[in-house]
């Protein structure tokens, strides 16, 4: 109980982190700087599919926990792996936007407003996903070791916390940075 | 060598500071004993608690006369902000947090942190990032645009020097820190209370120590990340706060922690005061869940207030009028606090102890700048009086009237439980008397300053009717202060070497911490009694009239 109330804590701080970098993004796309032209260049299709291998990956990591409890370590291994790979493909989608971004838009964070704040809020939502990923590989190696093996133990259960937390996040940029401005609910 | 490095298991609760034996230096360091990081957090903030007193000093000479050209206008300004800085962040924080984790496994009968690691790791990232704030000086010059480091002048267009990156990597470190020990609080507060001891029967330091870790985890953030856009304005060039972005957003975040931060640093003193009434006056204290409730009023309060920092900035009548009356609501849950302890001490056996009368002066004080306070949410008078020297006596009468007593008066209470020595009372009286009365010749007489208009953080003033002899006066008596201090120091040192032997329960306590050896020993307690209301200790030492019955 312990370690699983000390990362819902955590996750609360990092919550007001992230809220707090979402609604300066929110307060700056108010500014006469803002080009909201370049909020255009961002292509929903092809990151909502990113985004949807890492929705996914909470799914697997659901699987994977529901594994461990009925002792199916195979199947954790599996579907733990699924989910890093899942991370993995979420930060190849990143990093490809990023270059289309940097290289054919012209759009970077020291010559756009825009720039500035995007890159901010999805560059701490990553560190976040990487450091996420860290973490389940770790858990990963933990597991092949037996570490595991006997008995009950709580740290699976945390670390699904601190993942599907870095999940919502990115369910709550993906919203207000892609959907909302094509909603024109913002302006 | 091939031999792996041991970490040393500590044999005594106290170990010396030798670099020769493993039971020295080297224990501390290492330490994951809640008691020995509670301690090393104070002398953290002793050690900065020297170095920002002598910078308030260096202060105080330039401004003793008129047009003085002691400080260059430049030194003066990293001064200020370091000064600020250094208090808030490297002072107060770590004093709060120190008494924090010493006492909470104490007071809830347990013998550990929950996260004994982790605590270790709050203390050092603390200390480091007090290092990496002050390694600016040697970096080519400390930040120099105020302790909150307005946009744009902490821009690297207004701030060449490399400081104010200094004060955001320091700042960020400790923050980190800051997090994690309220983390860690919560979750030993939430598990592992001795048994029988409920939410409701918390001590009221730890309460106030639990309701404090959540305003700290609510906080901390919005400083982290604007601390981050600052990095980011001026390493990579990014545009948060520059042209083209919004300087007003650095404010938004700022005061979204900074006012919470305020409470944040006198909560904890709530708690201590709610401790030395209830014990020096020998009864129970009055209305303990109005105690409790309005802590909790005023942690929610305090995210719904900010903007009241920024009238001056022009956002508009409804804005204004929203933040103004939002601030004045904070005078009632703080209010009711005061009549709590009034009335805990009326009728009582009242003992004069040092630790008593800080508690006393607190009450006076901290309503003087609680009233300054509510006249400050009236945006009329905040548009009059904004940046002058009124702002800066009211925050030193809140900070040092309020926050600062609290640990003054926390140390005179517990220092025989930490180190099994008493400190001596009679110097203990001199060093009260000549505190207060330093405090207030140094501050109360900058309200008046203020009203006649005199501005903040210039660097010297002309010669106009009063302001020579006020701020001489005021000068005088910081010195009187820093007397003082140096009292202090040397009345914990005799304590230290000389001091009487202390008891288990010298003052006639009320809560477990006074069960434990003084100092308590490696581990807390071997045994302790059912827990049945909010005084154990009470309940054991008179049987025929117990809390609970």
């Amino acid at each position: 109980m312990e370690n699983k109330t000390m990362m819902k804590l955590i996750v609360g701080t990092e919550a007001m982190f992230f809220l707090c970098l979402i609604m300066a993004f929110v307060y700056l796309s108010f500014v006469s700087g803002f080009s909201p032209g370049e909020q255009q260049q961002l292509s929903i299709r092809s990151t909502g599919l990113f985004s949807m291998a890492l929705f996914c990956s909470s799914g697997t990591f659901w699987l994977a926990e529901r594994n461990y409890n009925s002792g199916n370590f195979k199947n954790l291994k599996r579907w733990l792996s699924v989910t890093i790979l899942l991370g993995i493909v979420f930060l190849f989608g990143q990093g490809r936007e990023y270059m289309h971004l940097l290289q054919e838009e012209q759009i970077k964070i020291s010559n756009s407003l825009f720039g500035t704040a995007f890159y901010t809020v999805t560059g701490f939502h990553g560190l976040h996903v990487v450091i996420g990923l860290i973490i389940l590989l770790v858990l990963l190696s933990m597991i092949i070791a037996g570490d595991f093996n006997h008995g009950r133990s709580s740290v699976i259960r945390t670390a699904g916390i601190y993942w599907h937390f870095v999940d919502v996040v990115w369910l709550a940029v993906f919203t207000v940075i892609y959907i909302l401005p094509r909603l024109n609910l913002l302006k | 060598m091939d031999e792996a490095f041991n970490i040393p298991e500590p044999q005594s609760p106290l170990p010396g500071v030798s670099v020769s034996t493993d039971q020295g230096l080297l224990q501390w360091i290492s330490s994951v004993d809640h008691k020995q990081i509670g301690i090393m957090y104070m002398l953290v903030a002793f050690l900065f608690f020297l170095i920002g007193g002598v910078l308030a000093l260096l202060m105080r000479i330039q401004l003793a006369v008129p047009e003085n050209h002691f400080l260059s206008p430049q030194v003066y300004n990293q001064i200020f902000t370091m000064h600020g800085t250094t208090m808030i962040f490297f002072v107060l924080m770590p004093s709060v947090l120190g008494f924090s984790v010493y006492l909470t496994p104490l007071m809830i009968g347990a013998n550990e942190m929950a996260f004994p690691r982790l605590n270790a790791f709050g203390l050092w990232m603390t200390f480091f990032g007090g290092l990496l704030l002050y390694f600016s000086f040697v970096a080519g010059g400390a930040p120099n645009a105020g302790w909150f480091n307005y946009a744009p002048l902490n821009e690297k267009n207004f701030s060449e020097s490399s400081g104010i990156d200094y004060y955001a990597l320091g700042l960020f470190l400790s923050g980190v820190g800051s997090v994690a020990t309220a983390v860690n609080l919560i979750v030993t507060i939430l598990y592992y209370r001795i048994k029988g001891m409920r939410i409701k029967q918390l001590p009221l330091f730890v309460w106030m120590v639990l309701v404090n870790s959540f305003l700290i985890l609510a906080a901390i953030p919005p400083l982290n990340a604007a601390l981050s856009m600052i990095l980011l304005d001026r390493q990579l060039n990014a545009h948060f706060f520059t042209t083209g972005g919004s300087a007003l957003l650095w404010q938004h975040l700022f005061w979204l922690f900074g006012h919470p931060e305020v409470y944040i640093l006198i909560l904890p003193s709530f708690g201590i005061y709610s401790e030395v009434f209830q014990v020096y006056s020998g009864k129970r204290i009055f209305g303990y869940g109005f105690v409790a409730a309005s802590s909790v009023a005023i942690a929610l309060l305090a995210f719904g207030v900010w903007m009241h920092h920024m009238f001056a900035v022009g956002s508009g009548l409804v804005v204004n009028g929203f933040f103004s009356a939002s601030s004045m609501l904070i005078g009632i849950p703080t209010g009711v606090k005061i009549f709590n302890w009034l009335a805990t001490m009326y009728g009582g056996t009242i003992r004069f102890t040092v630790s008593m009368l800080f508690a006393i002066a607190f009450l006076i004080e901290f309503t003087i700048g609680g009233l300054t306070g509510i006249a400050f949410s009236i945006v009329p008078i905040d548009w009059q009086l904004t940046d002058t020297y009124y702002v800066v006596a009211h925050l030193h009468f809140v900070l040092i009237g309020g926050s600062f007593f609290g640990i003054l008066s926390g140390l005179f209470y517990w220092f025989p439980k930490m180190t099994g020595r008493m400190l001596n009372e009679k110097a203990g009286k001199w060093f009260f008397w000549l505190f207060v009365i330093g405090f207030n010749g140094t501050f109360f007489i900058q309200h008046i300053l203020g009203i006649l208009g005199m501005p903040r953080r210039v660097y010297t003033y002309p010669d106009l009717p009063w302001y020579g002899v006020y701020n001489f006066i005021s000068s005088v008596s910081a010195f009187i202060m820093g007397i003082a201090g140096l009292l202090l120091v040397i009345i914990v040192y005799h304590g230290l070497k000389y001091g009487k032997k202390a008891g288990n329960d010298p003052w006639n306590g009320f809560t477990l911490e006074w069960m434990a050896a003084s100092p308590p020993a490696l581990k807390n307690f071997d045994s302790l009694p059912v827990v049945r209301s909010r005084r154990p200790l009470w309940d054991l030492k008179h049987p025929e009239n117990r809390d609970d019955e």
